[in-house]
């Protein structure tokens, strides 16, 4: 009975944990595909960039672990604006086979670039000795890591939450998803407006990257392996939709977990099943509005 | 959007235009002409020759719902992959006959394209393009998990195939190998191309343009979605199940993201939804990739991801695109 119990608790905080990383790197996505409908397959690419700016800046120059996050977020979301105003913005009226095919090349040359600067093979990930070792919480233990990790990202969604919610950009930004001709009417600089998110989600992404290392390894072909997982929360969460990625990531992350803990052999399997059964269901996500 | 097949000619009548696009123009011979004459001129790449064929007949799969019914699609590798998987456990089981068992991996892999085509045309834009790539991930898992049968990670090995017709054995140069890719890929393009040209063709194309008008005239857009993809995913099984029969080895890499999103820019590289891209595509990335790839394949993906995004940016029909605007420009000067 208690191994049972241990093997659940056990998985719930694994899966926990996963999801976080997941949500984080893909609420950003969720955001731009609602406010301009772009088939951005790329996304990937900014998380996988902010895992590498985190993890050398940790192994080669000994920057500490916040410190080096916060450098990825502000580059990747700094070098995410040049990116969109030079190539994105092109391509918002094009068609969706078109952006696609620009994703496609920016993964492939994002590919070939960190395999020629960092090698093939995946980055270690230099733990800060306050997150190694496990943690006590009543009877039980955590590793740390994971702990910090549930509870760093909790703090980032709420503010992200509320920044939604409660700031003038956040209204902006809904006002756009909800109706961009409306928003454009009523003064709203929805150009701007779509730079301005996209670095956002891209920072975000970034910051799930490099928080992430450990789960998610950093390695070249880092945005094609999860590419699938960001588009499940995505779709299964809703376009446009800010929660309900958050519980589409949950879903994953923990059914994710359980699979492979439990049915080895199938694991994968079962997730894309379900997948497909979810949005036969409801074709427009969990949250989304068809 | 992709633009219509002939847009480069000038509009005559209505019906002088569909009876037109019937005819069989004398360059459309070309690419057999240069296939015929290739096996004479480079009698040591029969091998990689036979491949293009299949690659190209692939491509042309793929076009058939891409470029013509608007179907975004970056699993159609799986298709692919489920008819040299069939090709192949057929011909190691002992079925060594090689029509009936390429026969066999169209049917399979239009089986599974019709499940899974009912599956996931009900959805569309990303959720549809994730479903695409979340059914290639799957079968790739299942592959890889059914080691027994599939070989798993090491491939499939014991391939042998029959001489065809109980004639032609499959000889070490290639040359059966060629002929063999050659014939089944002709039968594919006429097939295709009687296809795209008849009232089923034309309807899908107005699908891809105007959805909604289609459903006004009566047209029953899902069915015919679903009946595309199902015949594209059993030509997509033949291209697989030749690749089985004439390398008699299957590996896992056959149903996988890659192959799927590589084949996805052959035709790009070609021209979308104009029937010969993949004459052009498949050819072109083939040869590049044997020449460059093998060398550096870093560099490989950044060119292929470079050229990618500037035929986006610039050049949005392909190759074959380009030509046309070329004559364009020479018909224009001459006025």
């Amino acid at each position: 009975m208690d191994a049972t119990i241990s093997a659940a608790v056990s998985i719930l905080f694994h899966g926990t944990a996963y999801a976080m990383i997941l949500y984080i790197v893909s609420v950003g996505l969720s955001v731009t595909m609602g406010l301009m409908g772009f088939a951005n397959l790329a996304h990937g690419v900014f998380a996988m960039a902010g895992g590498y700016v985190t993890v050398t800046l940790m192994n080669d120059y000994g920057v500490p672990f916040a410190a080096s996050l916060l450098i990825a977020c502000l580059v990747v979301g700094l070098a995410s604006i040049v990116i969109e105003r030079t190539l994105y913005a092109r391509l918002y009226t094009a068609s969706e086979l078109e952006q696609v095919l620009f994703t496609i090349g920016l993964i492939f040359m994002a590919i070939a670039a960190a395999k020629f600067v960092w090698g093939p093979f995946a980055q270690r990930f230099a733990m800060p000795e306050a997150l190694q070792g496990q943690i006590e919480l009543g009877t039980r233990s955590f590793p740390a890591y994971r702990a910090f990790l549930i509870v760093v990202s909790i703090a980032i969604i709420l503010g992200l939450w509320l920044g939604i919610e409660r700031t003038n950009l956040g209204a902006r930004i809904r006002a756009a998803v909800d109706n961009r001709r409306m928003a454009q009417s009523l003064g709203i600089n929805t150009g701007r407006l779509f730079t301005l998110t996209f670095a956002l989600g891209s920072a975000l992404a970034a910051l799930g990257g490099g928080l992430g290392a450990e789960i998610l390894a950093i390695n070249p072909s880092y945005a094609i392996e999860h590419l699938v997982y960001f588009l499940i929360v995505v779709s299964v969460g809703g376009l446009g939709s800010i929660r309900g990625p958050f519980f589409a990531a949950l879903l994953l992350g923990i059914g994710d977990t359980a699979c492979k803990y439990l049915v080895p052999e199938i694991g994968a399997f079962f997730i894309y099943a379900a997948t497909m059964a979810l949005l036969l269901w409801r074709p427009a996500g969990l949250f989304g509005r068809a | 959007m992709i633009p219509p097949g002939k847009s480069s000619l000038k509009r005559p009548p209505a019906v002088e235009a569909l009876i037109k696009r019937h005819r069989l123009r004398p360059i459309e011979l070309l690419p057999w002409a240069i296939a015929v004459a290739a096996y004479f001129l480079f009698p040591g790449y029969l091998a990689l020759g036979a491949q293009i064929f299949i690659m190209v007949l692939f491509a042309l799969s793929l076009d058939l719902i891409l470029g013509y019914a608007g179907i975004i699609t970056l699993g159609h590798a799986a298709f692919f992959g489920v008819g040299a998987y069939t090709a192949g456990i057929l011909a190691v089981q002992g079925w060594h006959e090689p029509i009936s068992g390429l026969i066999a991996a169209g049917v399979a892999a239009a089986v599974v394209g019709l499940v899974s085509g009912l599956v996931i045309l009900r959805t569309h834009g990303l959720t549809l393009l994730m479903l695409t790539l979340a059914i290639v991930f799957m079968l790739h898992e299942a592959a890889n998990k059914a080691g027994f049968i599939t070989g798993g990670a090491d491939g499939l090995q014991g391939i042998a195939i029959d001489p065809i017709f109980g004639a032609f054995r499959f000889d070490m140069f290639g040359r059966t190998a060629y002929w063999y890719a050659l014939v089944v890929l002709f039968l594919g393009w006429a097939f295709v191309r009687l296809l795209v040209h008849s009232p089923f063709g034309r309807s899908l194309t107005g699908i891809r343009e105007n959805v909604v008008r289609m459903h006004a005239i009566g047209t029953p857009v899902r069915r015919r979605l679903v009946t595309a993809y199902t015949i594209s995913a059993g030509l997509a099984g033949v291209a697989g199940g030749l690749l089985a029969q004439t390398t008699e080895f299957v590996a896992l890499n056959v149903i996988s993201f890659e192959l799927s999103g590589a084949v996805l820019i052959m035709l790009i590289f070609g021209g979308v939804g104009r029937l010969y891209g993949a004459f052009i595509g498949a050819p072109v990335y083939m040869i590049a990739e044997d020449e460059l790839a093998k060398a550096d394949p870093v560099y490989w993906l950044f060119w292929i991801g470079l050229i990618l995004i500037l035929l986006v940016m610039f050049a949005r029909g392909g190759i074959l695109g380009l030509i046309d605007q070329a004559m364009h420009l020479v018909r224009w000067r001459r006025k």
